[in-house]
């Protein structure tokens, strides 16, 4: 019997590798959920795209300020400490480096870190982008957050990603429903797997090469 | 005594003419000036090639002025949302044109336009479809794509305060493009919720100088019966 992580263990799953004094990008979708278990009393800077640092919980109803709104065009609340700013500045705290981490979504992830999470390529869909590239390439670390396997039961971490790439190289961790894995130049390693998985139910599952993980030393690109 | 404030959306909206590119503050609907688009909208012009981040949202703002045919091409990051219809019925219908540029490189090449830059290398995008046929270069080991400034004959932004001297002060995440269109069209009009006399703006939390806006106009705000 294998213990699927939900996705609320798996936000809480992430959460718990994001430390105090973290600058973090949390994307739209199942990455927004990890805002949910960061622990009040860490003090961990949520930055929005559209020109947030310090970024709280959702108000509570009727008190709604659509002037402050999240990257998914949410209404948000401002922590005490917290700024605003323009777009440029955004994305030069992306692009420069400055944010700590971010935690994305993910249609599928290369075991070298290549990402492809904005768009399908199939004929008749609209594409939209976003802020997801930047992301991608400018934090200093990129989480992906997703469902390991796709509803026909396709491994979405792959060894080359077949949809439209988003970045190359740039993802370092996957956390999914079944298993924890870090990925890079060296390929995929599985840090950790839900009870009742084993590493062989893994590899056929995924149908990627997989090794143990042994230590952050080998995850560095 | 030079003062830039115009008494009316009419006046506000004064050269802008058929086939002009117009740049359009606003993510979703925080920072839209939808007061501008509507008098946009009434001027009865059309083929504008629009820059802004969405392809409109609902029935108002860029949404009402792709809705009324008025717009030949739009640069935007992100056009496909839940409430994008009248963009995604235009482009089905192959009514408008669509360049879809990465956020972050449309901040930067609107802002290189503002700062005078030739053109900009950025990370993103690099090995990506976005970046077909555009040149790179690899500089101290990492890769980099060649983008272009992004130039327009004007842009609407809405901000919350403003003086005649065309200084801006925001409101929380309405900020957004605000600041770096303002720098980078030729005739920059925003809509603020109120005009304060000369002085009354701190000079120390000025956002936006004078210098980069050409018209203001006092517009109600309406932020508060806003959706998103």
């Amino acid at each position: 019997m294998i213990n699927r992580f939900n996705r609320d263990q798996m936000a809480a799953r992430v959460a718990s590798d994001i430390p105090e004094g973290a600058y973090v990008n949390l994307g739209i979708g199942l990455p927004t959920m990890v805002a949910n278990f960061l622990p009040q009393e860490r003090d961990i800077f949520l930055q929005s795209e559209n020109g947030l640092l310090g970024m709280g919980p959702q108000p509570p109803a009727g008190e709604e300020d659509w002037e402050l709104i999240n990257a998914g065009k949410q209404a948000v609340t401002l922590r005490q400490g917290g700024s605003y700013f323009h777009h440029g500045d955004s994305f030069a705290m992306m692009r420069g480096g400055h944010i700590d981490i971010c935690v994305l979504g993910a249609f599928q992830v290369s075991i070298r870190g290549d990402l492809a999470n904005w768009h399908t390529g199939e004929a008749g869909t609209i594409p939209a982008v976003g802020g997801a590239m930047d992301l991608a390439v400018g934090a200093k670390q990129t989480f992906v957050m997703m469902e390991l396997l796709t509803k026909q039961g396709d491994s979405k971490l792959v060894e080359t990603c077949t949809y439209p790439l988003t970045g190359l190289s740039c993802v370092s961790r996957i956390y999914t429903d079944l298993a924890v894995f870090s990925v890079g130049s060296t390929g995929a390693s599985v840090i950790e797997m839900v009870d009742g998985l084993s590493l062989d139910n893994l590899r056929k599952l995924t149908g990627v090469p997989l090794s143990e993980f042994r230590g952050e030393a080998e995850s560095r690109q | 005594m030079i003062d830039k404030s115009v008494t009316s959306l009419e006046a506000a909206m004064g050269g802008i003419a058929n086939g002009a590119s117009v740049m359009i503050g606003g993510f979703g609907t925080a920072g839209m000036p939808d007061e501008l688009i509507d008098a946009l909208i009434a001027r009865n012009i059309g083929d504008l090639t629009i820059i802004s981040n969405n392809a409109g949202n609902g029935e108002t703002g860029v949404a009402a002025l792709i809705k009324a045919g008025r717009v030949r091409k739009i640069v935007c990051s992100f056009p496909r949302q839940a409430d994008s219809h009248h963009f995604d019925a235009a482009y089905r219908a192959g009514r408008i044109e669509l360049e879809l540029v990465p956020q972050g490189n449309l901040a930067a090449r609107i802002h290189a336009a503002g700062a005078g830059l030739g053109a900009i290398f950025t990370p993103t995008g690099f090995g990506t479809t976005l970046a077909q046929g555009k040149e790179t270069r690899r500089i101290d080991g990492k890769d980099y794509v060649l983008e272009l400034p992004i130039h327009a004959d004007y842009a609407l932004i809405k901000a919350h305060k403003g003086d005649r001297w065309g200084n801006l002060i925001y409101r929380k995440t309405a900020r957004n493009f605000g600041p770096i269109m303002a720098m980078a069209a030729k005739t920059t009009i925003a809509q603020v919720a109120e005009i304060v006399p000369l002085g009354d703006l701190d000079p120390e939390v000025i956002v936006t100088p004078g210098i980069f806006v050409q018209r203001v106009v006092e517009v109600a705000p309406a932020y508060l019966a806003a959706t998103a």
